[in-house]
């Protein structure tokens, strides 16, 4: 996503922009005109402008640019919307993995997050991390700001456009925005699995805002709003700067490590583990559930990947489709397999993880890599995932009742560290208006791409994991002080199920017997 | 009269049914239960990780029959729930003092 991000308009490849080609083929004077009315009533949809049809000399190859750069817009609302989509996907995974008695509880954090993070995102988190960025293809021709701490190659955080108000405020920009807040909203909604049936409310609506406001926004200004970690190529000479095409970094890790930061200061469900500390199976109260969330997360991952090329016009987008595709069938099926083999049937529940693994994992190199690349990044993510969940439940005692760590945490820090792996240099240049002709990792001999990304990785783990630890350990420190108890809710409403003591209704009132 | 309490596997229940009513019986009450027996549970895996399920789903099949088919109810019981396997369950028979048919106030075996 976000190639080139700041002043892009002189760096848009118009190789890759199709539509002006079809132009110069030669035609009847009738056919021409025929075509260039319809152009340019679609034009005058597309640009609001009255002056393109007033005119008597007629501009074919504007019009057609301007219809392309419409379309484009187009592909990123269509993207938009199956991101946002995902909540649902993310809902549904999440309650059905989890309890019965915690049902409605679960399933409303995945309702509010979508607002809850918005707000913060709407009000400050977009002109933080976006405030510097513009993208040509799709109408964003110049930043709505610009930096508000650093400058140069050392941007950390943008602004421009508070509250989606001040000029330059154009569709394009709202477009963005849109697309911008559906990714924010899936970081925000990862936490709400790892950290399920013991999470108080109260702490989960700061957790919404913090999110949408500082959290997500911080790392998507150092790396899609062009600040400093996309600019480690120039200032460290590496690779192409830190690459992510659609997130594995961006999105996925950094929801992951608050997942985990968030399940580490909660502690584990009672009864998770028995007195000798070996993990106990607590099963979801509805596996098909769960697996539609996850079948439908698959579909939504297709605007969350192919329309990160932010234009229908670059083709690239059909690539980058089908590698998400890939990586998640050998995903979901290499982890049949493995489950398979190590507790001897194919766990429905790990087999929808090691779907969302492959897909995770490839969201950050799909444009890069070659078809072959995308199966072994699906495989591969599998393996780690299930391998994770034990690990994360049997040697760092975690609770984390839908495999969130694993799934977002480890998939995505293995895809982020596979653009500087697989990428095969066929796609990118000029990424992060590098000089770059084209992003390679070491299969092509480059070692400088998986150093940036290696440095993205550690920033991740490190800067942003303590910061998601800071805040919910301060938050529980805090809470304990004022008396209300800490983050966590209390032992009785634990067992007797959330649903009651924190929202009053029952998910399933006609079948839950206390 | 007699009261029979059988305990079945549940995707047996079709079956004990027909045979029950291929036995000449007029009224069955079904409920869905959960317990172990000799077995005590059985042992499954959700994500890697082992559980027991300590309480295996059954069906209880209750109806009261006159002392002269009770015989006849276990044997259609007996050969319409076994599957030979372990869990298949158990028939027991129990006195009734009373029985009255609410509708009507008939009382003893006319109420059967």
């Amino acid at each position: 996503m976000l190639t080139q991000s700041r002043a892009t308009v002189e760096n848009y490849d118009s190789s890759t922009d199709f539509f002006p080609d079809m132009t110069r083929k030669r035609m009847p004077l009738f056919k021409r005109l025929l075509i260039a009315l319809t152009i340019s009533s679609g034009a005058l949809v597309a640009t609001g402008s009255i002056a393109l049809a007033a005119e008597g000399d007629f501009d074919a190859e504007g019009a057609i640019t301007s219809l392309a750069t419409a379309t484009n817009l187009l592909w990123v609302i269509i993207g938009a919307s199956l991101v946002i989509f995902m909540q649902a996907g993310f809902a549904l995974v999440e309650t059905g993995f989890c309890r019965a008695k915690h049902a409605a509880h679960v399933m409303t954090t995945n309702f509010a997050i979508f607002g809850l993070g918005f707000i913060g995102f709407f009000f400050v988190g977009f002109p933080l991390a976006f405030g510097g960025f513009s993208y040509g293809a799709f109408g964003l021709d110049a930043p709505i700001g610009g930096p508000l701490l650093g400058s140069g190659e050392w941007v950390f955080l943008f602004k421009g456009g508070w509250a989606l108000s001040g000029d330059g405020i154009t569709p394009a920009l709202l477009g963005f925005f849109l697309y911008m807040v559906a990714f924010m909203d899936t970081v925000a909604t990862i936490p709400t699995g790892s950290m399920a049936e013991r999470w108080k409310w109260g702490s989960f609506v700061t957790w919404g805002f913090f999110c949408g406001a500082i959290y997500y926004p911080l790392f998507a200004a150092w790396t899609w709003g062009g600040g400093w970690l996309s600019q480690t190529w120039s200032s460290m000479n590496l690779g192409a700067g830190y690459v992510d095409f659609a997130g594995s970094g961006v999105v996925h890790s950094v929801g992951g490590v608050a997942a985990f930061a968030g399940a580490k200061v909660l502690g584990a469900r009672i009864g998770k583990f028995d007195k000798d500390g070996n993990p106990r199976a607590m099963p979801g109260h509805h596996i098909p559930m769960a697996m539609l969330g996850t079948l439908i997360l698959l579909f939504g991952w297709f605007g969350f990947n192919a329309a990160s090329t932010f234009a229908a016009t670059d083709v690239q987008f059909a690539t980058v489709a089908t590698n998400t595709a890939i990586a998640g069938a050998f995903g979901a099926i290499t982890a049949m397999f493995w489950i398979t083999k190590r507790s001897g049937k194919p766990d429905p529940g790990m087999m929808a993880n090691g779907m969302l693994a492959g897909l995770v994992a490839v969201t950050a190199p799909c444009a890069f890599i070659a078809p072959w690349a995308a199966a072994v990044i699906g495989i591969i993510a599998a393996v780690l995932v299930i391998e994770s969940v034990f690990f994360v439940e049997r040697k760092l005692k975690l609770d984390d009742p839908v495999g969130a760590i694993s799934v977002h945490g480890v998939g995505g820090l293995f895809g982020t560290l596979c653009v500087g792996i697989f990428s095969n240099g066929s796609y990118g240049a000029g990424w992060n208006l590098s000089d770059s002709d084209g992003v390679k990792g070491i299969i092509k001999g480059d070692w400088g791409q998986l150093g940036a990304q290696a440095l993205g990785v550690a920033v991740i783990v490190v800067v942003i994991g303590g910061i998601a630890y800071t805040f919910f350990k301060l938050q529980d420190i805090i809470s304990k002080k004022m008396g209300k108890g800490g983050i966590r809710s209390s032992e009785e409403d634990e067992l007797v199920g959330l649903d009651i003591p924190e929202m009053g209704v029952y998910a399933y009132p006609e079948f839950v017997k206390s | 009269m007699k009261l029979i309490t059988a305990i079945v596997k549940p995707f047996k229940l079709d079956d004990v049914k027909d045979a029950l009513k291929a036995a000449g019986v007029q009224g069955i009450t079904v409920s869905e239960v959960r317990g172990f027996g000799r077995q005590g549970g059985h042992s499954e895996t959700y994500r890697g990780a082992e559980y027991k399920i300590d309480f295996v789903p059954k069906v209880r099949l209750e109806l009261v029959v006159d002392d002269s088919s009770v015989d006849a109810v276990i044997a259609a019981i007996k050969a319409s729930a076994n599957t030979g396997k372990i869990g298949d369950g158990k028939i027991w028979v129990s006195s009734v003092e009373r029985l009255v048919r609410i509708r009507t106030g008939e009382e003893g075996p006319d109420a059967i």
